[in-house]
């Protein structure tokens, strides 16, 4: 037992007491101070009358399927070539990753003078229509300005997952599938993709959470702007609790979220977890 | 080799190149810009420094006090990645070794707790914990970042121990070794692989980490990511400066990564099959 003590006592301390608490406290009318009463589900009812709340959600939504299939797709791709027995694969993953190294803040500020500067400069003198004004300041722009640094950033990680996937395959099936004839595609989606399902699963799981949490990529990138329509939950419940002081809702909107990240993970993973061959 | 099967691969290298490229440019971008003039980097972004200037560097080095937040982001990373190592590799060997209901019950809340967001505790948390953070704020978010940081690393040290045969405990413990000997002297050193990866993991985590640094560290106390984004926020209109800066922010960490390259890429796809 003195083996476990310590961390565990930490471990409570940090997580499990601020869990119960934060329950807790949505119940009650809480300001970050004191409570006073018991106030049952009127922080709830609160926050799912707040229109920017369900823009938020329909926001993170989107922004969680579309970078959840681009990143996982993208980082596949990559995986596939830097396992083809290319000379230069090693070295190409290493360009793959560096990405993924640098935090989510600094990248989004690299992209914010790409997105505001040096793009904009350029269009401006060769008269690219498409880019004359900065992509942050329009709110479908900014979307997509946001999933592809999102790509960008997380797509070397996960391939990591998709090579460990590629390689755990043994050589004899492959040989097999050779020998009959089959011709690469057929190998790869008849063969590959259902022996490496365990590392669809990891890396499907690995992105869903990660588009739900995003918040450094999203506030160095847009900071929410133009006028909140890209606020991502995270940061719309940054801003609801530490901006704008309201504890009780900007917790309530937390337990949601927790909510629906957990839901979400566990389809996922029962889903995911069906196509996995015992092997 | 066919033909065919030459062109296909000649086809893979060309995409590969092109996307490592694409990825690589952005920081290109920001290098090139950092050695020029404001004046130059809005005329042309992608052209090539006509004259190199490094004031940029040293005006970014003192503004965003580089040494400061360097020293402080080393200190956080290494004593809270220590500590996990020790905190969670022990905490595992308990739970894998000792099988009563209990300890199977705190693995399963361990695994659970992973997959609660740090958004749904921030609030409660600060508020908890505005005390102890202004007592002391590096200790309070090495603290922090053990708390958060020990179940990923208690799973992954677990997965590996359970491939460990209990006959070697059994013969240390024959020979008079206590558990704390036997575990130190000889299970720990076995573990090496695995350890690997919690440290690189975590240290990645921790050294990028954003928000909880953003919630709990003052201005003495600041990490490289926050007084990078601070100093941007500031400076922006000043490209050369800001670009500069970034290269500074970027710089320490690929080198780190270059350097231990096979650790990295192993320490995660052992760390992703678990």
């Amino acid at each position: 037992m003195k083996f476990a003590g310590v961390p565990l006592a930490i471990f409570s301390i940090v997580l499990v007491v601020p869990f119960v608490n934060g329950v807790y406290y949505t119940f009650t009318d809480w300001d970050g101070f004191e409570t006073t009463k018991l106030v049952g589900f009127s922080n709830y009812a609160e926050s799912f009358q707040d229109p920017t709340f369900w823009s938020t959600l329909r926001f993170t939504a989107l922004f969680v399927v579309v970078s959840l299939v681009l990143v996982n797709a993208v980082a596949f791709g990559l995986a596939l070539i830097v396992t083809s027995k290319l000379k230069s694969a090693n070295f190409l993953r290493t360009f793959f990753f560096v990405p993924n190294l640098v935090g989510g803040v600094v990248l989004g500020v690299i992209w914010q003078f790409i997105f505001n500067s040096a793009i904009v400069a350029l269009a401006n003198k060769y008269d690219w229509e498409l880019f004359k004004q900065s992509w942050l300041q329009d709110t479908n722009k900014a979307f997509w300005a946001l999933i592809i640094v999102t790509v960008w950033q997380s797509s070397g990680y996960m391939m990591i997952v998709y090579i460990t996937g590629l390689v755990s395959i043994e050589n004899d099936v492959l040989e097999a599938s050779q020998i009959d004839g089959a011709s690469p595609l057929r190998t790869l989606f008849t063969i590959k993709i259902p022996l490496m399902a365990q590392a669809f699963t990891i890396a499907l799981f690995l992105t869903l959470r990660g588009g739900f949490m995003a918040y450094d990529v999203n506030v160095a990138l847009t900071g929410g702007g133009p006028f909140r329509t890209t606020e991502l939950i995270s940061l719309h419940i940054f801003q609801d609790a530490f901006a704008n002081g309201n504890f009780g809702t900007g917790q309530s909107k937390a337990v949601v979220m927790f909510l629906i990240v957990a839901l979400a993970a566990l389809v996922q993973v029962t889903v995911s977890k069906r196509y996995e061959v015992q092997r | 080799m066919n033909t065919r099967a030459r062109w296909g691969k000649r086809a893979t290298f060309g995409v590969g190149i092109t996307v490592a490229f694409a990825y690589a440019f952005p920081f290109f971008l920001v290098f090139v810009n950092s050695l020029k003039l404001k004046y130059d980097i809005l005329e042309n972004p992608l052209a090539l420094p006509v004259s190199i200037t490094w004031e940029n560097f040293q005006q970014a080095y003192t503004k965003m006090n580089f040494f400061r937040s360097l020293t402080n982001s080393i200190i956080i990373t290494v004593l809270s990645v220590s500590l996990l190592i020790v905190f969670s590799s022990m905490l595992a060997y308990y739970l894998a070794r000792t099988k009563t209901k209990l300890t199977k019950y705190i693995f399963l809340v361990l695994v659970a707790s992973m997959i609660v967001p740090f958004q749904a505790l921030m609030i409660p948390f600060m508020a908890r914990f505005a005390q102890f953070v202004s007592w002391n704020n590096r200790g309070a978010l090495i603290f922090f970042y053990i708390g958060f940081g020990v179940a990923l690393s208690t799973f992954l040290y677990h997965g590996f121990i359970s491939t460990i045969p209990t006959e070697i405990d059994e013969a240390a413990s024959i020979d008079g070794a206590s558990d704390m000997v036997a575990f130190w002297k000889i299970i720990f050193p076995m573990m090496r692989p695995i350890t690997a990866t919690v440290a690189i993991i975590n240290a990645l985590w921790i050294w990028n980490d954003f928000l909880l640094p953003r919630l709990v560290l003052t201005e003495e106390t600041q990490t490289l990511p926050l007084s990078t984004y601070l100093f941007y926020g500031q400076y922006s209109i000043e490209y050369g400066q800001a670009m500069a800066g970034l290269v500074l922010a970027v710089i320490p960490i690929v080198i780190f990564y270059l350097v231990l390259q096979k650790q990295f890429i192993s320490g995660i796809s052992q760390g992703a099959v678990k």
